[in-house]
């Protein structure tokens, strides 16, 4: 795997015209694995989008070496489409050979995006992180709405992922059971 | 995988949405059954009179090929921006102007290639003749991508908006105006000018459409 970096240097957050959080900073290297925490609405969400440059910090800096995968509450497959074929779609365009099978999602292969439940989506999501092939992993509640096996699975993934040099930033609520976890709870950096 | 290939990919994938008429977007054959819809009502509402008909014909032929512009908008770029596809393309560094420029071309080929290909039934219905036809299929030849370019932009700027549907539709009509003039005007006896003036208004908007449609996207994500 590519090598990878990732480092925020005192970040703020802002939605709308309230700050959220300020001052947030960490650095992780290969095989890192940070967790997010914090109540719901103190900006975990935003802080990922902003360390994925799809939106502008107020403040701070952010430093990306690598590429980025983000899974987020959107699932970007074509609702109407079989879930292979969606998926297709990503592997193509990632240069991905197939799918992976972790997630079990060859028996839904065939089943039209939009009639999957919410587990078997984001099950879908995870997947589509994993054939992306970047190093550096940004997961919003990524297990949200797994069940305890599939839990097990993404974290074994994430896991995996980790081993092979990767790093991962997991924002959620629900606690995580991963080795070396770094834990930043946004809570503390509210202004 | 290099960025052209994965444009094509997402080119691919764009066709395949906007012919193909996948569930919810409508595809190409929306928008043609009006346009031919259209051509057939006018002459109930104008009577039979094959010299009328064949003089506000070509005009009538213009507006509803504007019209018909409108029917796909809603569809165009919203549905991508909702699931994430934008963001997805932009964390793999494809730039929305590149994307946005290919969904202008795949839009152009669902819509103003079934538009030229319907021109002749429509014609046929409005008692135009051969001369007149060869001039209309040139003018929306000319005039259509400029067309499909500002529907995209517009869809962009709308994306994500409740009543996006109905301010695309309104949006799109005073920046549609001039190509009407000049394709309209291009039929009259000694309008040939006209096509040039087309062909330039449609050009300008070809040329902005995927500055304009990219920043739009970007501007939705603050």
């Amino acid at each position: 795997m590519q090598p990878c970096r990732l480092a925020v240097d005192d970040l703020a957050v802002r939605r709308g015209d309230r700050v959220l959080v300020r001052g947030v900073g960490f650095a992780l290297g290969p095989g890192a694995a940070l967790h997010l925490a914090g109540p719901n609405g103190i900006g975990k969400s935003s802080l990922l989008r902003i360390v994925a440059g799809l939106s502008r910090a107020f403040a701070g800096r952010v430093e990306v070496e690598g590429a980025l995968a983000l899974c987020d509450e959107r699932l970007p497959l074509d609702a109407h489409r079989p879930l292979d074929a969606a998926m297709r779609f990503w592997r193509r365009i990632d240069g991905a050979q197939a799918a992976d099978a972790r997630f079990g999602l060859a028996a839904l292969g065939d089943v039209p995006v939009r009639y999957l439940s919410t587990g078997q989506r984001k099950r879908a999501a995870l997947a589509c992180v994993v054939a992306s092939g970047a190093p550096i992993w940004l997961l919003d509640e990524p297990l949200n709405g797994l069940d305890a096996q599939w839990v097990g699975v993404a974290q074994s993934a994430i896991e995996a992922h980790r081993a092979q040099g990767g790093i991962a930033v997991i924002a959620s609520h629900q606690p995580l059971g991963l080795a070396d976890l770094a834990v930043l709870s946004l809570g503390d950096f509210a202004p | 995988m290099s960025r052209a290939r994965q444009l094509g990919v997402i080119f691919a994938r764009d066709c395949v949405l906007l012919l193909g008429g996948a569930r919810g977007r409508g595809g190409a054959i929306l928008p043609l059954l009006f346009f031919v819809a259209v051509a057939m009502l006018y002459p109930f509402g104008v009577g039979p009179d094959a010299r009328l008909l064949a003089r506000t014909g070509a005009g009538v032929i213009w507006v509803a090929a504007l019209l018909a512009a409108i029917l796909p908008l809603d569809r165009l770029v919203e549905p991508d921006v909702e699931s994430g596809f934008f963001d997805q393309w932009a964390l793999r560094g494809l730039s929305e102007e590149a994307v946005m420029l290919g969904r202008v071309v795949a839009h152009w080929l669902s819509f103003g290639v079934p538009l030229l290909l319907a021109t002749p039934v429509a014609a046929a219905l409005l008692a135009i003749d051969g001369g007149q036809l060869a001039r209309l299929e040139l003018g929306l030849l000319l005039g259509t991508p400029g067309l499909a370019a500002i529907g995209v932009t517009i869809a962009a700027l709308t994306a994500g908006l409740r009543a996006g549907a109905a301010l695309g539709g309104l949006l799109l009509i005073p920046l549609a105006v001039p190509l009407l003039i000049f394709g309209a005007g291009s039929l009259q006896p000694g309008g040939e000018n006209g096509l040039v003036l087309l062909a330039a208004a449609s050009l300008v908007a070809v040329a902005v459409a995927p500055f304009a449609a990219g920043a739009a996207i970007r501007a939705a994500r603050e």
